[in-house]
Order: C-alpha cells, then sequence, then structure tokens
C-alpha cells in the first residue's frame, strides 16, 4: 500500500436538488489517527461518509482512500478499508454466521478464516447461529463490526457507532474502539457527542450545515469548549456571594444549584474559600459542553 | 462471480416467496391432473389438449399454455422483482456493496440468479406434469402437432426442447422485473408493474392491427415449442424466438445495468 493517507477529501460537494448536504469539505486523516468527524443532526456526516465508501457519486471534488478514488476504482478503492454508514444492516433471514459468510466470500481471500474470531471480538459467538431478524439493535452494531473487522481493515469509517446503545453497549463499543486504534487500525468515527469524542478521538473535524467550521486536535478544541461548573452547597446564597467575591463572574443560581465559568485555577481557589467560610459542598461537576453550546460559542466569537 | 451468484441462489432458497413460485408452478399441473380425474370433457381447443388422457406426456404442453397468460409471469416477477428491491428495502446494498466486489459484479450475480430460479420453475412444472399425468393415463406415445405419433421417449425429448426454449420468454419477463426492480428500488411496484407489462404483451398479441408485428411480440415466443411438435421439426419460430427473446432479454438487463453501477445507494 502507497503511503498515500488513510483518506483525504479535497472540496468535495454533494447536491440534493436544493440542499447542499456537503458543502466543500476538506479532510485529511493520517494513519494511525482517530480521527472524531462531530456534527449535529443533519450536518452531514454520514453523507460525507457515503462518499468515501462509493456509495454515493460527490456532485463535486474528489475522496481518496490510501490514494484511490472510489468513485473511479470502485471495489478496489476499498482495499485494507472497512466500516458502515448509519446502522449496518443483514439479511433478516439469515443467521449471524451465515451473514459473515455471505460477505467474507465477497471479500475473497482469508476473510472466511476469520469468522468465528470475529464473532469472539464482538461477543457473539453464542448467538451466531440465530437469524438476524430476531438480533438487538446493540448485537447487530456488534454483528457491523465483526463484518468489518472480517476485512482486516487498515482504515474503519464508522458513522455513530454507539448510537442506540444503552451504557454498557457504548462502554463497550468504545473499549473496542480504543482496542482497534491500538492494534494501529486508522479509525474515522462520527458521532454528535462530544464526550464521545473526547474520550475517543486525537483529533477532529466539526461539521454544521455541509460545512467544515473546525478541524485541528481536540485537545484545542476543548480548550475553546471547557470552563462551565455545577456546584450543589450546603448554603447557596452565601456560596454565591463567596465565588463573587473570589471573582468568578456569571454565578447563576438555579434550582438550589449553582452554575458558574471559571478556570481551573479559580475554582481550586473557590472551594478553598468555600470550605473556609464553613460551607459544604456536596457536588461539584464540570459541565462538558454539548455540541449545541459549542457551536453557539463558535458562531459568537465569529460574530465578534 | 461463482461465490456471488452462489450466495444468490442461497438468498433465494432462504426467502419463502422462492418456495410460493416453485409450490405454484408444481401445485398447478397436479390441480390439472385431478380435475381432469374427475371431470369428462377437457381443453380440446389447444393444442395437444385432445390427447390429455392418451398419454402423460400431453399435460405439460397444455400447461404450458395456459401458464403462459398470467401464472407464470407472476410467478417470475415475484423474484426477480424483488431480487434488487429487496436489497433496497432491508439496506442491505450498502452491506454488500462495501465488500470487495464490483457492483457489475453483484448485478450479473442478481441476474443469473432471477434466470436459474426462472429456468428451475418451468422445469419443476414440466417433470410434475409429465410424472403426474404418466402415473395417471401412462407414458404412451405422443400424437405431434402434424397428426404423426412419436414415441414416448422420443416425446420427453420434445418436451425437454419444448421447456428449454419457453424458458426463453420467461427469460425476457425475468429481466424486465430485474430492471423495474432496479429503477423502483420497491418490491411490490416492481412485481406489479412486470405483471402488467407481461398482460399489455398478450393483450398486443390479439389486438386487431397487430398481425404484421406479431411474429416479434413477446406473446407468441411463448408459442415457439409448437416448431419442435411438427414433423419434420420447423426451426423457423425457435430460431426467431432465440433472436426476439435475446433482444427482450439484454435490453432491460443493460438498462437496469446502466442504473445499478450508477446510482446512489443512499438510506438503504
Ligand atoms: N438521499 C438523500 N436525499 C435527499 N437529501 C438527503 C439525502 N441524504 C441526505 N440528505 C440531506 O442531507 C443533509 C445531511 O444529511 P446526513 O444524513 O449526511 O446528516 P448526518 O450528519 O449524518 O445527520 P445525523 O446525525 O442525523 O445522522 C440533510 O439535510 C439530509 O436531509
Ligand atoms: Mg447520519
Amino acid at each position: 500500500m502507497s503511503g498515500a493517507p488513510p483518506v483525504t477529501a479535497r472540496a468535495l460537494v454533494k447536491r440534493y436538488g436544493a440542499i447542499t448536504a456537503v458543502d466543500h469539505v476538506d479532510l485529511t486523516v493520517e494513519r494511525g489517527d482517530v480521527f472524531g468527524y462531530l456534527g449535529p443532526n443533519g450536518a452531514g456526516k454520514t453523507t460525507s461518509l457515503r462518499m468515501l465508501l462509493g456509495l454515493i457519486r460527490p456532485t463535486e471534488g474528489s475522496a481518496e482512500l490510501f490514494g484511490r478514488d472510489p468513485a473511479e476504482a470502485g471495489a478496489r478503492a476499498l482495499d485494507g478499508v472497512a466500516g458502515f454508514v448509519e446502522g449496518p444492516r443483514f439479511y433478516p433471514y439469515l443467521s449471524g454466521r451465515k451473514n459473515l459468510r455471505l460477505l467474507a466470500d465477497l471479500d475473497g481471500g482469508r476473510a472466511a478464516s476469520r469468522i468465528e474470531e470475529v464473532l469472539d471480538v464482538v461477543d457473539l459467538r453464542d448467538r451466531a447461529k440465530d437469524r438476524v431478524g430476531g438480533y438487538s439493535h446493540g448485537m447487530r452494531q456488534r454483528l457491523g463490526i465483526a463484518s468489518s473487522l472480517l476485512r482486516a481493515p487498515q482504515l474503519l469509517l464508522l458513522d455513530e457507532p454507539t448510537t442506540g446503545l444503552d451504557p454498557a453497549g457504548m462502554r463497550d463499543m468504545r473499549e473496542l474502539v480504543k482496542r482497534l486504534a491500538s492494534e494501529g487500525i486508522t479509525i474515522l468515527l462520527s458521532s454528535h457527542i462530544l464526550a464521545e469524542v473526547e474520550e475517543l478521538c486525537n483529533r477532529v473535524a466539526i461539521i454544521r450545515s455541509g460545512r467544515i467550521i473546525y478541524e485541528g486536535l481536540l485537545d484545542e478544541l476543548l480548550q475553546s469548549a471547557a470552563g462551565g461548573y455545577r456546584l450543589r452547597a450546603s448554603d447557596p446564597e452565601r456560596a454565591r456571594a463567596v465565588l463573587l467575591a473570589r471573582g468568578v463572574e456569571g454565578v447563576q443560581l438555579l434550582d438550589g444549584e449553582l452554575q458558574f465559568q471559571a478556570d481551573a485555577a479559580t475554582v481550586e481557589a473557590a472551594t478553598i474559600a468555600l470550605g473556609a467560610a464553613g460551607i459544604g459542598i456536596t457536588a461539584l461537576v464540570p459541565l462538558t459542553a454539548t455540541l449545541e453550546e459549542l457551536f453557539l460559542g463558535m458562531t459568537e466569537e465569529e460574530a465578534a | 462471480m461463482i461465490p456471488v451468484y452462489r450466495w444468490e441462489l442461497l438468498k433465494l432458497l432462504a426467502q419463502k416467496r422462492t418456495y410460493l413460485g416453485l409450490g405454484v408452478s408444481m401445485a398447478v399441473p397436479l390441480i390439472f391432473t385431478f380435475v381432469l380425474i374427475f371431470k369428462t370433457g377437457g381443453p380440446n381447443d389447444i393444442p395437444l389438449g385432445r390427447y390429455i388422457r392418451e398419454t402423460g406426456l400431453a399435460l405439460p404442453f397444455v400447461v404450458l399454455f395456459f401458464m403462459s397468460i398470467w401464472a407464470f409471469p407472476l410467478i417470475t416477477s415475484l423474484v426477480a422483482g424483488d431480487i434488487v428491491a429487496a436489497e433496497s428495502h432491508n439496506g442491505t446494498l450498502k452491506t454488500i456493496l462495501t465488500r470487495s466486489r464490483n457492483r457489475g459484479e453483484i448485478y450479473a450475480a442478481k441476474v443469473a440468479a432471477a434466470f436459474t430460479y426462472t429456468a428451475v420453475v418451468v422445469l419443476a412444472m414440466g417433470s410434475v406434469a409429465v410424472t403426474a399425468a404418466s402415473i395417471e393415463w401412462g407414458f404412451n406415445p405422443l400424437t405431434s402437432l402434424s397428426g404423426t405419433t412419436v414415441s414416448a421417449g422420443h416425446g420427453l425429448g420434445l418436451l425437454a426442447a419444448s421447456l428449454a426454449i419457453y424458458a426463453w420468454p420467461m427469460a425476457a419477463i425475468a429481466a424486465f422485473g430485474l430492471f423495474l426492480s432496479t429503477v423502483t428500488r420497491n418490491s411490490a411496484a416492481a412485481v406489479v408493474g412486470t405483471l402488467m407489462w407481461a398482460l399489455f404483451m398478450q393483450l398486443l398479441g390479439v389486438l386487431p392491427g397487430t398481425e404484421s408485428i406479431r411474429p416479434y411480440l413477446l406473446a407468441t415466443q411463448f408459442e415457439a415449442w409448437h416448431g419442435f411438435l411438427r414433423t419434420p421439426a420447423d426451426w423457423a419460430p425457435v430460431v426467431r424466438a432465440l433472436w426476439v427473446c435475446a433482444l427482450y432479454v439484454s435490453i432491460p438487463v443493460f438498462a437496469g445495468y446502466l442504473v445499478f453501477v450508477r446510482r446512489d445507494v443512499a438510506g438503504e
């Protein structure tokens, strides 16, 4: 395989009639990245991934996987690449194992010899003989991962892989993504959950209304987003006064809880001051910014 | 190509509609046999209908005639109209198109599987008919359309040749079903559309004023087997069926191919 990066997209555009689903997107995913592709509903994440996988044709621009354009090279462009968009889909009337056998035969090569191994990885071996029609959402999602691993990919494209999973399922999926990344697989993962991207990814791109509004390291993004706290204290009114006196601005009292923005050093100092003032703290929770808040923050910056 | 085709067949074998079509094509000759056992009279005005109680070899030809009107088109379109649309509906198209096979290969496998099913259905009807009818009326010599007598063994050979040529216009219906299946992405629409098209083709053949084009209509090709049942064999309708059906098959298959390899697979 050439030295070309796993994913490059250049001025990628997809229009559906009057809607521009993806609007001049540029992306580069380097080897070893766990790349988070963040955006709210309808931002164009799935549409971008469909173009990468060759399922739909770009209206303009080009996408390459390891230097090969799926719109031109067809299935060859997907050598070493696996993944799925939206929920993975299988033949409901075939068992999980049969579905994998079918896909392994379409892949050719050694894929078929990996079936039991990948079933083990996603913990589906017990249910592999059952028809997929009877699988839960989480089991299908895991079968989707298994079917991708059959291809022994070097690049994995995952579209909101934790959507619809229960907390344990989400945790397992994240652990799996981490494990695969540690094995050297490059991963491009779309999501609208910032916390998830925060846990998994080293680099991110944020897309909104089809346009990339941020691309860069996750750490830099978090700095722009962090800083909110929620405080529950024995005497909220006095606690508020203490915080204000400590130079914390914009302290709000909501339902008996205080909310405020401050950097880490100020928060440290404030907690000591609260203790000294005889105010007990029952909870101090950093607020992870939601994607929406992040966008609002970004647009406000743009407007200023 | 071979593994893709094999899996297309396995998928058909795992679906109920496949057995529905196959079951009907085997049930019809059995129903015919029972009715003819318990009733007097018979289909005397259709080719070979008069000899239906003289030899088991006559029944398959009679059923071929009856089923060509809508039963076989329905059975064929039930599977061919579904073979691409079902993948759209299940969302599995994106699953198989992101593996190591080009779209053309997937499409070709589907075409081959639909044709295989069509051929199997015709063969199943013929085998059941000749077996059931021979049990009841004996495996006797057959009177040909020219009035000559052909031995039972030779008659069986003629039946095989007739089924083979009959499978051609059936393949044309399958091809049209596949095309609609690809374009509409909707199984029901493709099945109904194909059936309407097949009925329209039949209608064209009986409309006044179509005499000049009649030899080239699809409905006419369902009678090409008459050529085998004459002494000496009349090859003209057989040869014509071969090339006319080749057109009826290749045009929709190719059109469907163009759509299939270019289309956007989004949300399916
Ligand atoms: N096949 C299609 N036909 C018409 N419009 C489409 C099609 N696919 C996507 N769109 C539109 O393109 C835009 C982007 O959709 P897309 O599915 O890529 O968003 P997304 O970021 O994946 O959203 P979500 O988080 O909800 O999955 C939306 O406005 C959507 O309505
Ligand atoms: Mg999406």
